[in-house]
């Protein structure tokens, strides 16, 4: 069993009628040598640290979990959700608040699950939650959404790559976004090609988004990076469960992510050396901190 | 080709804020204290590159004091290394250079053991949260933690190599990778022997029995 493209996992899937979830359950459990039961109760942990980071985030009411420069904003934006009517719907105000709430959490030191980065850790768990909550979703249904997003994930980590140093953000919530929209859309029902016409429309969404931390900080503009990797996943897992297609197959977009990020300079990727790290305000905010 | 699998997909666990400023840091840390192994009193880590200009934000020196305390990626009492450094009284001192290094996120580790021993360990986070041990005590080595590794200290003499395996295969310990390094012809050796198994006490004890054997330590894999 070879598989190396999001084809070969669709031809693999169809030829012998197995689930995406079943797949990578086998897949993994042959990679790594450990029982498919070992891995379904790290995936169960998995869930616990994303359920709890999102729960410490919205309701840090004394703003105890914050980093360098965030924090707030996921309780800020709770607030609202809860006591007006949303602008844009409370499923993705919710899905932003628990993807800001996770990032607050990681720059604080707290726990989280690296998915597939630290940098874009608050997307899966998100979606995830999100998604749990609208639907009801049981533990079972969310360790398969899981292994679904591990597919994508690690398709794009093998022929691409997930790094912010090596492709941007793009890379990173973008990979983090086509994730998030895999386990949805298999949470759903979705076919194996949705799964992935979700995910390629993920990344082209955000192809091209560059990796510019202030201060070289995984805070800004990273957590509301992660908010729209959030929105994005839901928008095209939504786009995708209606049978609307990418028009690029999702193994030539991740090729394309991957060409975009290597043409992108080295001030662009994770260096704090351009874009919103090279701001004014993005220079004063790095002075004032590694000052004291 | 790229390997990766779930662990890395889906993981590590870890305490924020970066995977290789902060996950990646701490297992340089936990990695350099079972290589010591003898209880450590004084550290110093000096940081170069993206390590020496960005530690205090990314908690790398809270991140690798900790690995030195013997804490995992994950482990909540990251946060308050220093103050238990200093209820154990291990003194520790970071120290930022403008020096170039090889890699963006390296650190040297200087450390004194309750025996007086001293030791170099120089250490790279290449990302994901993982780590590369360079070099031990001067002597260039490539260890990752991803095996259950055997680190042997012995004189560079004939059949070494043969006495080790010859061990190894008799319990069943099947290696995936084996380096040796030495100083100089004659003179103290390291080996670094990677494995599949799980490498028991009694197998340690036998290889610690080999004539010219200084000593045998087990560090069991730190992650998947």
């Amino acid at each position: 069993m070879k598989l190396t493209s999001a084809l070969d996992i669709i031809d693999y899937c169809h030829k012998s009628s197995v689930s995406l979830d079943a797949l990578a359950l086998a897949y993994e459990t042959k990679k790594t040598e450990k029982t498919p039961e070992y891995i379904e109760s790290y995936l169960k942990s998995v869930l616990k640290v994303m359920e709890n980071a999102v729960a410490s985030g919205i309701n840090d009411v004394d703003n105890h979990i914050h980093g360098k420069i965030i924090g707030n904003d996921s309780i800020q934006l709770k607030k609202r959700y809860e006591s007006q009517k949303t602008v844009c719907g409370e499923t993705i105000a919710k899905a932003a608040a628990y993807a800001l709430g996770t990032m607050e959490v990681n720059a604080s030191m707290g726990k989280v699950v690296a998915s597939p980065t630290a940098g874009s850790c608050g997307v899966l768990p998100a979606v995830l939650v999100t998604a749990k909550e609208r639907f009801d979703l049981t533990e079972a249904q969310l360790i398969k959404g899981l292994l679904a997003a591990n597919m994508v994930g690690s398709i794009v980590a093998r022929n691409a790559t997930i790094s912010g140093a090596e492709g941007g953000c793009q890379a990173e919530v973008g990979t983090a976004s086509a994730m998030a929209s895999a386990a949805v859309v298999h949470m759903m029902g979705g076919s194996v090609e949705q799964v992935f016409n979700a995910s390629a429309m993920c990344f082209k969404n955000l192809l091209g988004l560059v990796c510019d931390p202030i201060a070289g900080l995984v805070e800004s503009p990273c957590a509301k990076r992660n908010a729209i990797g959030a929105a994005n996943a839901l928008l095209c897992a939504e786009m995708s469960l209606a049978e609307i297609k990418s028009i690029i197959p999702f193994d030539e977009v991740v090729d394309a992510m991957y060409r975009v990020g290597k043409s992108m300079p080295s001030s662009l990727r994770e260096t704090a050396l351009g874009g919103l790290a090279t701001t004014k305000t993005g220079i004063q905010i790095a002075t004032d901190l590694f000052s004291k | 080709m790229k390997d990766y699998n779930i662990f890395d997909i889906i993981g590590p666990i870890m305490i924020g804020p970066s995977s290789s400023h902060t996950a990646g840091a701490c297992r340089i840390g936990y990695a350099a204290q079972k290589i010591i192994k003898s209880p450590i009193v004084e550290v110093r880590f000096v940081l170069y590159g993206s390590f020496s200009k960005t530690y205090k934000g990314h908690g790398t020196d809270v991140a690798l004091l900790g690995g030195i305390l013997g804490f995992k990626p994950d482990d909540e009492r990251l946060v308050d290394a220093f103050k238990i450094a200093e209820n154990r009284t291990l003194k520790y001192e970071f120290i930022s250079s403008d020096d170039d290094s090889e890699h963006p996120n390296t650190v040297l580790i200087h450390a004194k053991t309750n025996l007086l021993e001293t030791w170099e360990i120089t250490g790279i986070s290449i990302g994901g949260g993982k780590m590369i041990i360079k070099s031990i005590n001067g002597i260039d080595v490539h260890f990752t933690g991803e095996f259950n590794t055997l680190v042997t200290h012995h004189k560079d003499s004939s059949g070494m190599l043969a006495k080790i395996s010859t061990i190894l295969s008799q319990n069943r310990i099947n290696i995936a990778f084996m380096k040796l390094y030495r100083e100089e012809k004659g003179q103290k050796a390291i080996g670094i022997i990677e494995a599949d198994e799980r490498i028991p006490k009694n197998v340690v004890d036998e290889l610690t029995q080999i004539d010219g054997m200084i000593s045998v330590n087990v560090i069991q894999k730190i992650y998947e």
